[in-house]
């Protein structure tokens, strides 16, 4: 089995994740290994360098049992001269059980999967999806939280290049939640998303920061999809203290990472920031992701 | 020389060899053609006809092809723009074939993603799914991105 997008990943399959990175928090937390990928090799791709997921990735395999290869330059790789992705990927899966792949294109990992014997996990591809990221959001709010169902969603951002947050709409799909979106007018989420998704849930766009979400999820609008500076500085948002305060007690504030003026520093402190948290997870569910991947 | 009627002048010569599309949806006749690579560098006579009644449909187009028959793969790129059309296959003046056009489920390798960052285009590959034929929607099975037809014939 390959996870390369999380639109038509089934319930049963997110459960299992759940479960298993359960069991693997006490091990990412003490920082030990256990032996269930003892002698499996780990290659990770990074087309586009992404320090915090590589790094995430070889945490978890390493806390595994198992070894890692790969690039994080591709200017280094034959890559940069030209090389097909699908003639890459033949080459590596000679020498490892799973391939983890960043790509600035998109449907790169679906590529890659369709080429490789070997299991292909999609680190991010282009503008499409990131669902390792978006299974250990549904994670950290499921820990944090107890429940996704009943939950009130407030999603922020460039909606329409974040690929977090296509991956992490998927999902949500699944459960019994409503999500409200927010984003820059020429950022707004894709309508065949929206379309696909709003059969099994309740999505709403908005046209504020809502103070009525359990959960807020922000990402980052980056300054290169503007063409105009002055469009830019006026799609910009932030979540600050005063925004903070008008949230239920209970409300939980997440952020993929990394943050540029989008959560104010201020918000750090507030028991509702759980984008430290979030990070975390990363390790016990991509734990979880591998050992149940590599067979 | 023998007078040629009036009627048939203004319409359209019948051809010897060749392919007509009739039932192609009012206004689809010329990317019909856009789908088929038909181009001015065409050798044969390409007529076409715009907004002829039809009992069926109203108003439909037709095409005339000369020289030129259409291999099954073809078939089923003009069902996504003229889900209708019936295709005649024309030999010495006569009708020897005659299909009504299919809407694939899946088309592989004949026309590009649109989205210039899918890596279909780096790799010189696509396979795009029915996702509705009418209106067309279509998705990339790699960069999953859903396009109607008007961004697949830019
Ligand atoms: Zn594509």
């Amino acid at each position: 089995m390959d996870l390369i997008t999380a639109r038509g990943l089934s319930k049963d399959f997110i459960d299992d994740v759940f479960k298993k990175a359960k069991t693997y928090e006490t091990v990412a937390k003490k920082k030990t290994a256990v032996d269930d990928l003892r002698g499996k090799t780990l290659a990770t791709l990074f087309y586009e360098p992404s320090t915090r997921t590589q790094l995430s990735f070889q945490t978890a395999m390493h806390r595994l049992g198992g070894d890692v290869i790969g690039f994080s330059d591709p200017k280094t790789t034959s890559a940069s001269k030209g090389e097909r992705l699908s003639d890459t990927i033949r080459v590596v899966e000679g020498y490892s059980d799973v391939i983890v792949i960043r790509h600035p294109l998109e449907g790169s990992a679906a590529l890659a999967a369709e080429y490789s014997s070997i299991p292909v996990i999609n680190a991010g591809d282009g503008s499409n999806q990131h669902p390792t990221q978006a299974l250990m959001d549904l994670y950290t709010i499921s820990r944090e939280k107890k429940k996704i169902d009943g939950l009130t969603f407030l999603i922020a951002g460039d909606l329409k290049y974040g690929r977090t947050v296509h991956s992490l709409l998927y999902l949500l799909a699944h459960y019994k939640v409503k999500v409200m979106l927010y984003s820059p007018p020429s950022l707004p989420m894709p309508q065949w998303i929206v379309d696909e998704v709003s059969g099994r849930i309740e999505v709403e766009v908005v046209d504020r920061l809502r103070e009525d979400a359990d959960v807020v999820y922000a990402t980052r609008v980056q300054e290169e999809r503007f063409p105009d500076p002055e469009e830019y500085r006026k799609s910009l948002y932030q979540i600050d203290a005063d925004f903070v305060e008008k949230l239920k007690e209970d409300a939980i504030i997440m952020h993929p990472l990394p943050r540029v003026k989008e959560i104010s520093p201020e918000v750090d402190k507030n028991p509702r920031a759980k984008y430290f948290e979030q990070s975390f997870y990363g390790v016990p569910v991509r734990m979880a992701i591998l050992s149940l991947l590599v067979k | 020389m023998a007078e040629e009627k009036p009627n048939e002048f203004l319409k359209a010569k019948k051809i010897e060899t060749g392919t007509v599309i009739d039932h192609v949806a009012k206004g689809k006749a010329m990317r019909v053609l856009g789908v088929l690579g038909i181009k001015e560098d065409f050798p044969g006579t390409v007529t076409v006809l715009m907004n002829v009644p039809s009992s069926h449909y109203g108003r439909k187009d037709i095409i005339k092809i000369e020289g030129r028959t259409l291999e099954k793969k073809e078939l089923a790129h003009i069902a996504l723009i003229a889900p209708n059309a019936t295709v005649n296959t024309i030999k010495k003046y006569a009708v020897i074939d005659k299909y009504v056009v299919q809407t694939p489920s899946l088309i592989e390798g004949v026309m590009p993603c649109p989205n210039p960052n899918c890596i279909t285009s780096a790799e010189g590959i696509s396979r795009l799914s029915v996702v509705q034929a009418h209106p067309l929607r279509l998705k990339c099975s790699f960069c999953e991105k859903v396009y109607g037809e008007a961004d697949l014939l830019r």
